[in-house]
């Protein structure tokens, strides 16, 4: 018995989409040291679709696990889809994450939201404010 | 490779001390308190166990109290002190920042219940100074309570001078020495400690078992109502089996001492040679008066977590004081309490040897540990900051 998954050892010992994008459109980072988190979202967009998204994560399995995981799952759709993405949609994914673990899923999506919202203030895109957390660690404060 | 480099958390059962254990559960199965021979002959066996236990210490067999283990031994220990000071007025009690949490926790309750604790510091040295002792005795003291040495950075306290201390002031000195017996001589009389826990599982005899000196004078209470089985300060059947395991492994640590301390500790060197080549890392943990097994590091950039796992799928057992890790937020008391900072406590290795372990193995681990290091930072964001100067190196 372990304590991860098949999918999400899969996806932590080979994590997809790790790395930068240089002139990426939309970036966003989510999470900080001192809570031994943080996860940094790139994305491409071309015509509202997600072309390509790239990550890196300081953070523990599922911390990596996920991030991998959203940022397949991601990849190809439009921005209203990727915004849709919930951590319990990743983490069933993942086929399930600890209960103490969850709240690493939960960056995974506020990762992408970050990078969203990010992308929209550089194209002067209007959006609803209260629809994207806080740039400081929400999960922290639960 | 199989490499299990956590024997501070706990150790293999050696061969000789299963062996012993044996036939107490197929022969010699009687209740020592049962009057009939079978019962006598099992009584025999441990008080025979007792005086055995008591020559490896240095004391006598009669101040030897067996327990289920270190935290039961702490806890009765400290309480004991605690409520017995309480009765002349003493509710002050000494420890340090760097305890385990079986000392830590029982103090906390002791706090809540009226007595006053001073935490001593550990970020100089990463060690506590006996100086330090001497200094925050009060008229009030009843107790100073230290471990022998430390199970997350292996640092070895000044146990004799922290004892003489104690000594001269008329406080009762317990040492936490779970850590320390079977891997370093000690003598509780030259020492002059009054108070010892310790437990078997961490010099390869059986879990769940352990022992609790009190020097004779020191009173002791019991926290198990029940039976009047040792002298009537712990209630419930002896753990036959598991007292005689614990005997056997103890009398062969001891036996073999100075030779396996010396082979540990040159492994340990090698290790700590080795690790010290991966860029911006620190030892934690006093650097000369130091646990021959023990090794601990901090990796800027890294969290803890997923360095244990990427070194498990390469076959190397370890632990870390990651907050991920550990089940809460915040990273192991003990690195806060020696100085380091959350963002590099998060990213911290303990390898824990015994004389099980080979120098390959060392290799192994150093090899794979530098590899895995830099598998995490290429992909950790705080690395890429740290590279591009938007963030300052802390190691």
């Amino acid at each position: 018995m372990a304590l991860y998954s098949e999918k999400v050892m899969d996806h932590f010992t080979h994590p997809r989409n790790v790395g930068i994008i240089e002139n990426a459109d939309g970036v966003g980072e989510i999470g900080n040291a001192k809570c031994g988190d943080i996860m940094k979202m790139y994305l491409k967009v071309e015509d509202n679709v997600i072309t390509d998204v790239k990550f890196e994560t300081f953070g523990c399995g599922s911390a990596i696990a996920t991030s991998s995981m959203a940022t397949e799952m991601i990849k190809g759709k439009s921005i209203d889809e990727a915004l849709k993405l919930t951590n319990k949609a990743v983490a069933e994914a993942l086929d399930g994450l600890p209960a103490h673990k969850m709240h690493c899923s939960v960056l995974a999506e506020e990762a992408i939201k970050a990078a969203v919202k990010d992308y929209y203030d550089r194209n002067g895109i209007a959006y609803d404010k209260s629809q994207f957390p806080d740039e400081d660690c929400p999960h922290c404060h639960e | 490779m199989k490499v299990y480099a956590d024997n501070a958390a706990t150790t293999k059962i050696s061969e000789h001390a299963l062996a012993a254990m044996l036939p107490c559960y197929e022969t010699y199965y009687g209740n020592p308190s049962s009057l009939h021979s079978i019962g006598q002959q099992a009584k025999e066996i441990l008080e025979d166990a007792r005086s055995r236990m008591a020559k490896c210490l240095g004391c006598e067999a009669r101040e030897i109290y067996f327990t289920s283990g270190g935290s039961e031994s702490d806890n009765q220990a400290i309480l004991s002190a605690a409520y017995t000071g309480a009765k002349k007025g003493k509710k002050h009690i000494i420890s340090t920042a760097f305890e385990h949490h079986a000392v830590l926790h029982t103090l906390k309750k002791l706090e809540k219940e009226g007595f006053e604790v001073t935490l001593l510091s550990v970020k100089e040295g990463h060690n506590v100074k006996a100086q330090q002792v001497k200094d925050a005795i009060r008229e009030d003291t009843c107790l100073v309570t230290t471990m022998y040495a430390n199970n997350e950075i292996g640092s070895i306290l000044p146990i004799a001078e922290i004892g003489k201390i104690c000594k001269e002031a008329g406080v009762v000195f317990h040492t936490d020495a779970v850590q320390a017996v079977g891997h370093l001589p000690i003598d509780v009389k030259a020492e002059n400690i009054d108070m010892l826990s310790l437990s078997a599982h961490k010099f390869h005899g059986p879990k769940g078992v352990g022992a609790l000196y009190v020097r004779r004078g020191v009173p002791l209470l019991n926290l198990i109502e029940g039976g009047a089985q040792e002298r009537n300060k712990r209630a419930g059947t002896e753990n036959l089996p598991g007292i005689v395991g614990m005997t056997v492994a103890l009398e062969d640590a001891c036996e073999n001492l100075e030779k396996n301390a010396a082979y540990v500790a040159g492994l340990r060197d090698k290790l700590i040679a080795g690790l010290s080549q991966i860029p911006h890392c620190a030892l934690n943990g006093d650097p000369v008066n130091r646990l021959p097994g023990n090794v601990s590091f901090c990796f800027e950039g890294i969290e803890g977590e997923s360095l244990l796992l990427m070194l498990d799928a390469l076959g190397i057992s370890a632990s870390s004081g990651s907050a991920c890790t550990s089940g809460s937020l915040d990273p192991s008391h003990v690195l806060l309490a020696i100085g380091r900072v959350h963002d590099v406590a998060h990213g911290s290795l303990r390898l824990s040897l015994s004389h099980y372990n080979t120098p390959e193995e060392m290799d192994h681990i150093i090899a794979s540990t530098a590899q895995v290091v830099e598998t995490l930072r290429n992909m950790s964001p705080v690395w890429r900051d740290l590279q591009t100067g938007k963030r300052q190196y802390i190691l």
